[in-house]
């Protein structure tokens, strides 16, 4: 939380709290202000939600497996001198 | 991949040298450690540098491990400190410092495209997270980075801050001038690949 309560929320104050308000941080009052300049102001309520589908869609695009290609792996292990370890578990 | 996923990992048997658990403590961080890599540097040979160097670091260095930060973070904080090496290595103009007074100018938004609405299969359509990797991969390295382990990674600001040596106020400021730059690329793309749904919004 790093911010306080605005008596009138500017444009530009509505991009200084947006990593907070994206990032659920921001307080209930802070939220309803930023809210209610939204719903007069068309530009900033796009820049919110785009900014908000940007981060979303990171989410489901990074959302791959986090395995590494084998061969990566082997080198890794053997580097790490953990040959012992990819024995017993290929035998396993 | 966040603190709580290393909750099964033993610090003690790591520092005493247990290799089954060294083992498996790799096995669990390779994955984000080479994803890191790739996102960072874009090429595989330098992703499996930064992969093979961090966890050799984790080796040499586990008995100084003292607990103050996750093992998460710290695995985390040798990994992009590796990275940012060798992007250091392969780019010697880039500027890595941490300027403490940055401002957010110059990340005025500027396309006001509603893009948001759009069907998913056509925000994530193969050609359109080509473009996305594209632009996460032209974010500049000190954004690319803060980017890679908040919004990627999953680490929390505090997290992030620590593995980066950054105070709070610059992480938040770098991620909101790297979740901006994406905002106005992909609406810049999806303004010009889907103008006519966009105008019946």
């Amino acid at each position: 939380m790093s911010d306080h309560k605005p008596a009138n929320i500017s444009c530009d104050q509505i991009l200084g709290l947006l990593t907070d308000y994206l990032d659920g941080q921001t307080r209930e009052e802070v939220c309803r202000e930023i809210e209610q300049h939204m719903s007069e102001c068309h530009n900033c309520r796009v820049v919110v939600d785009t900014t908000r589908k940007t981060i979303s869609l990171v989410h489901a695009n990074a959302d791959t497996p986090l395995s590494i290609p084998e061969d990566v792996r082997e080198r890794l292990f053997k580097r790490l001198d953990l040959d012992d370890y990819l024995k017993r578990q290929n035998t396993q | 991949m966040s603190e709580a996923d290393t909750h099964e990992i033993s610090v003690d048997a790591l520092r005493a040298g247990d290799r089954d658990e060294f083992a498996r403590f790799v096995d669990l961080y390779s994955g984000p450690i080479y994803r890191l890599g790739l996102r960072m540097l874009g090429r595989e040979q330098d992703a499996e540098d930064v992969l093979q160097n961090t966890f050799l670091k984790v080796l040499q260095h586990i008995g100084e491990f003292e607990g103050r930060s996750s093992l998460s973070t710290w695995i985390y904080r040798i990994a992009a400190n590796e990275a940012l090496m060798i992007v250091r290595r392969l780019h010697p103009e880039v500027s890595l410092g941490d300027q403490e007074n940055e401002e957010n100018d110059g990340f005025t938004p500027v396309q006001i495209v509603d893009w948001g609405a759009l069907p998913e299969d056509k925000l994530l359509s193969g050609e359109a997270k080509k473009f996305l990797d594209r632009a996460i991969q032209s974010l500049p390295e000190t954004l690319r980075v803060v980017f890679i382990l908040r919004d990627i990674e999953g680490l929390s600001i505090k997290e992030t801050s620590a593995a980066l040596n950054l105070t709070e106020t610059n992480v938040k400021t770098r991620l909101l001038r790297a979740r901006l730059n994406l905002r106005e690329k992909l609406s810049e793309y999806y303004g010009e690949h889907f103008p006519r749904e966009l105008d019946n919004e």
